[in-house]
């Protein structure tokens, strides 16, 4: 079970002024029940990366394994590829348009062809799952307030029951409350469900608290793939193309830089604290 | 500068039939006193109320109780409106929803040419606000083609080129990506520096306001925290308990002092961070 | 497809025919249109032929561009012609096959009716090609300025035909997004009969006028914000001034028409091409 790439390439508009190659040869092969953070800056490929994972754009070139089948082979069902791998895009929210909120996360598991009792029988698992409140199971979505509404669309994509869910900045817009709650549900989900979270995000900090393994993309290319650790210690190299290390990082090398005995690991608030205790206690 | 006493915000509640079902208050007796030329932030999750108190500061929304004066204006007075919306500019959250031209410059002109400037100042004006955010070399170009950081960009070079006093952004980083929040918070403080306008930025991302004179914080459409920010970053708690966050520097501090390290309340940067701890380490 | 549709688009080239005041080419299209209207002599259709191609050429737009901007009415001119041709009855017969009948006449009113539909549509692209949307807007509010004494909002009218042409595009990728959103969810768009496919629009298109609103009342904020009421006391950055290559095109343009006058006049009506 896993997502395998295989010198994946995609190519925008081929043929006219705007043609640009938008991934290169891409080689990698997810796990399932990981937890990947996908980091990049803007125009780095990462969109374009995920809406491969369920078929919505076909490559140019090379091959995509789901569970070892090619997705491109003939008479590959794409319609059960797309509910096997959930993707949720960013601001999902705007995808919202029933009535209320319940029939709209029954939208999914309805375009599976599902009776309209397990539809809703889903549907309630998938807005529990996100902690969406059961008083608002009626309302419109369109009166909810923004962390609610995006809890929503995502149950939207977890009512299909995908073995993998892939969120592309799950975060964006949110109060620091919202960010914090909705991060905690998905990986709370991820511990639950054995589920493959494929998370992009533009804020390093997230990233170090939550996934075990980090791709990192620049200009269609696959630049770092490893764990957080690892792939901070090059800070300097993700400096060079627009991103960053999570700022304690910083923090570990500058004290380390003026002779304090310290480990520059650590990426996350509680490794720098223990980290930094440590060298105090020595 | 921008002032405010009382300040108080409903707006009716309505059923599903449209009736009148009771008012909802989204500011509740809001007292600010901005000073000119200060630069001022207002924290606040969301749904707390302060980009309801933002639209009162462009007369947007006028007060239903307690009054606003902008630059000794009062917003309620319907003679002084457009004065109002003149010294007050105002930046937006979403940058595609805020650029009315199709071409960078035409759409900072926009704003001038609604004052009736004569043609030859508005070129003018709309020249020095371009180079004063650093776009002048995309004055013709499409704004559909630029990055959210540059269409900020270019938001601002539109209220600029109004020649206001004071300048609200309303979360005007909210839908960038790191780098074009950057982007955008450098061009605002360079203004500030440069032109020496007010600068009031509405947000809910903590690093932004490090440098601000006075921060406000709301919750349920009250002001629950005013102070500089040190003084309002050593309240980790206190601000947890409204939704917010601190910058992860503070964090770090937070938690060292916690584990009993004999740090300062509130370090906000990490060159302090770093120097407090060096001096502690050599002191042991 | 949509992209095949090239009329109303702007083909950046520097040439005179783009440098002209957006007025004068409007102006001036509208008479060439008028032109094709008020004749029907086969040296009238010459003089028109030239002029088109002398615009054309100094337009420096590709002949190969405009054409191709005829594509999408190649059915209505087939229709039209086609129409013309078996339905006339008057004239000589020349043709008789079951219930067609071809006259000569007929023959000569489509072939002018085919005539007068491609100059008609190549004449508006190449106002198209050679003005910016935002120009095109300036001077339709500027020609159209006198119906405001009868209370037509004519700078409204600009002003919304600007914004939709910024917000256009964002709409388009918006839809695309949605679309794609919503095949993530499962959502089939592309079978069925016509009216399932219309009910699985649905899902798209709530989403898209529930944005397309909240764009709209996010702009009017951001308009009134920076002191926006109404055409009254604005003042403009590009304000429109003839100069002289504009009066020159007037010129040519009055001496184009009078010719055109002249020869309907005096050439017989029954030359015709065949």
């Amino acid at each position: 079970m896993s997502i395998k790439l295989e010198h994946l390439n995609y190519v925008y508009s081929p043929g006219t002024a705007y043609e640009k190659q938008a991934l290169k040869d891409i080689n990698l092969e997810i796990p399932q029940g990981e937890f990947v953070g996908i980091i990049g800056h803007t125009g780095s490929g990462k969109s374009t990366l995920i809406q491969h994972f369920n078929g919505l754009l076909k490559a140019s070139g090379g091959a995509l394994y789901y569970n070892g089948e090619n997705i491109y082979g003939d008479g590959y069902n794409m319609k059960q590829l797309r509910s096997q791998v959930g993707l949720v895009f960013q601001y999902p929210e705007h995808q919202l348009f029933e009535v209320d909120v319940l029939s709209d996360v029954c939208f999914g598991p309805k375009n599976q062809g599902l009776s309209s009792e397990e539809c809703e029988k889903r549907a309630r698992e998938a807005l529990e799952l996100v902690g969406f409140p059961e008083k608002y199971y009626r309302q419109s979505p369109f009166e909810l307030s923004g962390g609610q509404k995006r809890r929503a669309a995502i149950a939207g994509v977890l009512a299909m029951r995908p073995s993998v869910l892939v969120l592309d900045e799950p975060t964006a817009g949110l109060d620091p409350k919202g960010r914090d709650d909705i991060l905690n549900q998905v990986e709370h989900l991820h511990k639950n469900t054995n589920m493959t979270v494929i998370l992009v995000s533009h804020s390093m900090e997230d990233i170090a608290r939550y996934v075990d393994r980090i791709i990192v993309m620049n200009q269609g290319e696959k630049m770092f793939d490893g764990k957080p650790k690892k792939v901070f210690s090059h800070y300097r190299d993700l400096e060079k193309v627009g991103l960053a290390a999570p700022r304690v990082t910083y923090i570990m090398h500058a004290l380390k830089a003026r002779g304090m005995n310290v480990r520059t690991d650590a990426t996350t608030v509680e490794e720098a604290a223990k980290e930094i205790i440590r060298s105090f206690h020595d | 500068m921008v002032q405010s006493e009382k300040l108080i915000y409903e707006y009716e509640k309505r059923d599903e039939e449209g009736n009148v079902i009771g008012m909802n208050r989204a500011i509740d007796g809001v007292d600010i006193d901005i000073p000119e030329g200060s630069f001022v932030a207002i924290l606040g999750h969301n749904g707390s109320g302060k980009s309801t108190l933002a639209k009162h500061m462009n007369a947007i929304l006028v007060p239903t109780g307690g009054t606003m004066w902008v630059d000794g204006r009062d917003t309620k007075d319907p003679m002084e409106l457009w004065n109002v919306r003149q010294s007050a500019g105002m930046v937006f959250q979403n940058p595609d929803n805020q650029i009315i031209g199709t071409v960078v410059e035409e759409d900072v002109g926009f704003g001038p040419e609604n004052l009736g400037i004569p043609t030859d100042q508005i070129w003018k004006r709309v020249e020095d606000s371009l180079k004063a955010v650093g776009m002048l070399e995309y004055r013709s170009n499409s704004p559909n083609k630029l990055s959210g950081g540059q269409k900020q960009r270019v938001a601002i070079a539109g209220v600029i080129a109004m020649e206001p006093k004071c300048i609200v952004l309303d979360e005007p980083t909210a839908m960038l990506d790191p780098n074009g929040r950057k982007e955008v918070i450098r061009t605002v403080q360079e203004l500030r520096r440069r032109k020496k306008v007010t600068v009031i930025l509405i947000t809910h991302y903590m690093e932004e306001v490090i440098d601000a004179d006075q921060v406000y914080v709301m919750d349920s459409g009250h002001i629950v925290m005013h102070g500089s920010p040190r003084e309002i970053f050593s309240c980790v708690d206190e601000l947890k308990r409204y939704r917010m966050d601190v910058p992860q520097v503070t964090m770090l501090a937070e938690e060292l002092r916690k584990k009993g390290l004999q740090l300062p309340a509130g370090i906000l940067k990490t060159e302090e961070l770093v120097e407090a701890l060096c001096q502690l380490n050599s002191n042991t | 497809m949509i992209r095949d549709i090239t009329i109303g688009q702007y083909y950046p080239a520097r040439s005179v025919i783009h440098r002209l005041d957006p007025r004068v080419k409007i102006i001036c299209t509208l008479l060439f249109l008028i032109s094709l209207f008020i004749q029907r002599s086969i040296l009238g259709y010459l003089i028109a032929t030239i002029f088109l191609g002398m615009v054309i050429y100094t337009s420096r737009v590709p002949l190969k561009y405009i054409l191709k901007g005829l594509k999408p009415i190649i059915m209505l001119l087939l229709v039209t012609v086609l129409f013309t041709l078996f339905l006339t009855r008057e004239g000589e017969e020349l043709f008789h096959f079951w219930i067609f009948n071809i006259t000569d006449k007929g023959l000569n009113i489509s072939a002018y009716t085919a005539i007068r539909l491609i100059y008609l549509i190549m004449g508006s692209s190449i106002m198209t090609f050679t003005t910016t949307p935002n120009a095109l807007t300036d001077g339709i509010e500027r020609v159209l300025h006198p119906l405001n004494r009868v209370k037509v909002p004519v700078h409204e009218v600009a002003m919304m035909m600007s914004i939709a042409l910024r917000f256009i595009p964002i709409l388009l990728e918006e839809t695309d997004k949605i679309m794609k959103a919503q095949i993530a969810r499962g959502a089939d768009l592309e079978s069925g009969n016509m009216i399932q496919r219309v009910k699985a629009m649905i899902p798209v298109l709530v989403p898209l006028f529930v944005s397309a609103f909240r764009r709209a009342n996010d702009l009017a904020l951001a308009m009134e914000a920076r002191c926006y009421r109404g055409g009254e006391g604005r003042t403009k950055m590009k304000p429109l001034v003839y100069r002289a290559k504009d009066y020159l095109a007037y010129a040519v343009i009055v001496l184009y028409m009078m010719l055109i006058f002249f020869v309907g006049r005096f050439v017989p009506f029954h030359i015709w091409i065949f």
